[in-house]
């Protein structure tokens, strides 16, 4: 038998160096919001005859009549220009403006969200989170009754969104990485991953608890961990299989979305033997202690 | 005899789902000295008629807006006008309108949604595969009050007795509700496209009243408030037809004769958000992803035949049954596929042998402890089914939360985060089935001992 929870300090240290920086980051800089949230026009363009002129060349060919605008170079001939609210006619004043100095272009995507429905993205995001956070909260409190592993359980969901948002904050700040509402979707997801596990290791805990009740609590731990690991990271390692294909092979438009996912698979399935498990530990020493 | 009925049902759903997961023609082609065969075979539609209601499926994949391509519009229409108890009902008639609009302009199978946001009352279109924004938003975005209008002297006497002469267009009462239909047609002088309109036989009186009394005189169109044309009238102009010259291009003289047969819209409506997705993006989408998709289910199958062995290829042959299942779902629904709904059906691939992994697991534990192969093999799908349930009812709560089955308004309605909701809960189910039912009777017929260890 491996004594996993000897080593409880190297995990939170582990976990403490992911997350500070990401924390650090996103009370810094905060997440970088896409136009789904702020409101704005994305006007993506493929440059069909000729090379694509450069970043510089493209930025002073656009119509001033809308403030600045945040030109983006995508893959070996697209073009992404963002800016405030505009209207058909500015975008195809910026497109005819590209075709007339650059030859000719052709129109990949066009989006445009008004602030108000911006807005409304935000507040259903956060009804969405509470809401799904709250009900898996209150799925694992019912269905193991007791307080310390329902709390532990959610300090390792919570531990997983921390290090999802913190690494978006990060790429957000150094690579213009944008959250939108397909990121939220992820964090959701994740968050239901993040519970998976979990639920299991814990299951195990408490049946062998139930089988040998005189056995100390932190073998009986380190013995369901070591069951159950081989399977959490076979387990894990299927979905990241098909979320590593999708990352690498799956195109430009899901591609942060993916990331995202295989974020959360990944400390979803870390999070579970090596952070809501030495919780539970530290939380029954305490309170053994207080005893 | 029972385990032999079951592998025959899965047999049987495996066949049928296949027959619908195919594209629907299939080359069948095959060569040799004495026969040659190259044809194509044809799958049939499904038309039933069950309790009097018509059930039809031609088997296709819908493929959602990001997919295909095409162009999404949020509406919001100006109530300020209109007293609180007529609102709904005004926002039901830009609906039909709006409708009638699409449906003549040849748009297939498109998505027209109201909903009512606090005070604001608003109107979803998706337009799959128009590429043409301009001419999309025109088409919906417009008014298209028409209304005749002749030239009155002002009798404000204030301005009489400065001895100057006003006067101004006012309409005669001669609107869009009194055409019967109008096309387009070309001028057989100039070429140019105009738009020949047809009154009603009350719209024809007054017409005829109206030009009767303004021989020699203008009589302006008007379009939403903008003149469009002002002729002149020559003479009483009885049989209700009448034509609009404008400077129009043939699209605009169509998109205009489309807008006076399918009615004014009763309000002004603003376009708050739009979404315009290109063909190609769309379809270079789907071709990465399902690449991606084979390449994981690749590694996926292969790691299942590494580590478990031969059951390990049970729980592969079960998965190709979640495959083509999962397919045949999507179909007959049927299930409007986008782009994050691809992903979320390729995760649940992933997800799809997770519970055969906990089974396997389990089994490997119970032979640790000395248990014969069979005993183990019942008790490790026995045992492992708790953990399997509770570990995805939390994927479910969120699944269920992000589609959103009531549409309520507070929480998300984007059609893209609800296509991946969808396809990742119903992938929860199917995997059940699969990872449960299909892997536990195959192992039963199959299986013999060793593999897993």
């Amino acid at each position: 038998m491996i004594d996993f929870m000897r080593y409880k300090i190297v995990y939170f240290s582990l976990s403490l160096a992911v997350i500070l920086p990401g924390l650090f980051s996103l009370i810094r800089f905060g997440l970088r919001p896409g136009i789904d949230f702020t409101g704005g026009s994305r006007l993506e363009v493929k440059f069909i005859s000729g090379e694509r002129p450069k970043l510089l060349e493209i930025r002073e060919s656009l119509p001033k009549d809308f403030g600045t605008a945040t030109v983006q170079l995508v893959g070996e001939e697209t073009v992404i220009v963002k800016t405030m609210t505009i209207t058909k006619e500015q975008a195809q004043a910026i497109k005819d403006g590209l075709a007339t100095k650059f030859g000719e272009v052709e129109e990949v995507l066009f989006e445009t969200v008004g602030p108000i429905v911006g807005k409304e993205l935000l507040q259903k995001t956060v009804v969405g989170v509470s809401l799904a956070a709250g009900l898996i909260m209150l799925y694992v409190m019912y269905r193991f009754n007791e307080l310390k592993y329902g709390v532990c359980a959610i300090l390792a969901m919570l531990h997983d969104s921390l290090i999802l948002l913190g690494s978006f904050s990060l790429l957000g700040h150094f690579y213009g990485t944008e959250v939108d509402g397909l990121f939220v979707t992820a964090v959701l997801t994740v968050l239901s991953f993040s519970v998976h596990d979990t639920i299991v290791v814990y299951d195990r805990i408490r049946e062998s608890r139930k089988k040998h009740p005189k056995e100390d609590f932190v073998n009986l731990v380190n013995v369901a961990v070591g069951e159950t690991l081989g399977r959490s990271v076979n387990n894990s390692m299927t979905i990241i299989f098909m979320l590593l294909a999708l990352l690498l092979l799956g195109g430009e438009t899901i591609r942060w979305f993916v990331l995202a996912l295989l974020l959360g698979t990944i400390t979803g399935t870390y999070s579970s033997p090596f952070t809501a498990v030495p919780l539970l530990v530290v939380w029954e020493k305490w309170l053994g202690r207080q005893k | 005899m029972k385990l032999r009925q079951r592998l025959f049902f899965i047999a049987a759903i495996t066949l049928v789902a296949v027959f619908i997961s195919l594209p629907e023609t299939v080359p069948i082609r095959f060569k040799s000295k004495m026969v040659s065969i190259d044809r194509r075979w044809r799958r049939p539609p499904l038309s039933l008629t069950l309790f009097g209601k018509n059930f039809y499926r031609d088997f296709s994949i819908k493929q959602g807006l990001d997919l295909q391509g095409g162009t999404h519009v949020l509406l919001v229409a100006d109530m300020s006008q209109m007293p609180n108890e007529d609102k709904e009902e005004a926002l039901r008639g830009i609906r039909e309108v709006i409708s009638r609009r699409v449906d003549l302009y040849g748009v297939s199978e498109p998505v027209i949604q109201t909903s009512v946001v606090g005070e604001e009352y608003r109107l979803i279109v998706e337009l799959p595969g128009i590429q043409n924004v301009d001419e999309a938003l025109n088409l919906i975005g417009t008014t298209a009050q028409l209304d005749f209008r002749e030239l009155v002297v002002s009798s404000d006497e204030a301005e009489a007795s400065n001895g100057a002469e006003q006067s101004e267009f006012k309409s005669v009462g001669l609107t869009g509700k009194d055409l019967k239909k109008s096309r387009v047609e070309f001028d057989p002088n100039t070429g140019k496209p105009v738009v020949a309109l047809e009154f009603s036989n009350e719209g024809a009186v007054l017409f005829g009243e109206v030009t009767e009394r303004n021989v020699g005189k203008p009589l302006a169109i008007f379009l939403d408030n903008q003149p469009v044309t002002i002729p002149v009238v020559n003479e009483k102009i009885t049989g209700g037809r009448a034509v609009i010259s404008g400077e129009f291009t043939t699209t605009a003289a169509k998109n205009l004769s489309i807008q006076l047969n399918a009615g004014a819209l009763p309000v002004e409506v603003d376009i708050v958000e739009q979404r315009n997705v290109g063909a190609s993006l769309g379809q270079d989408s789907v071709s990465k992803s399902l690449w991606a998709g084979l390449v994981g289910l690749t590694m996926v199958v292969a790691f299942m035949v590494l580590y478990y062995g031969w059951s390990g290829f049970l729980a592969d042959m079960a998965l190709l049954v979640y495959g083509v299942l999962t397919l045949a779902l999507y179909k007959l629904i049927p299930i409007t596929l986008t782009l994050p709904g691809l992903a979320g059906f390729i995760l649940s691939v992933g997800m799809a042998v997770d519970s055969n992994i906990l089974i396997f697991e389990r089994m490997k534990e119970e032979l640790r402890e000395g248990k014969p192969w069979r005993e183990a093999m019942e008790l490790g799908f026995g045992r492992a089914w708790d953990s399997i349930k509770d570990a995805n009812i939390a994927t479910l709560i969120t699944a269920i939360i992000l589609f959103n089955p009531l549409q309520w308004n507070f929480l998300n309605t984007s059609g893209q985060i609800r296509g991946f909701a969808l396809t990742l809960s119903l992938g929860i189910g199917v995997s059940l089935f699969t990872g449960i039912v299909v892997t536990r009777t195959l192992m039963r017929a199959f299986y013999r001992g060793g593999g897993v260890k």
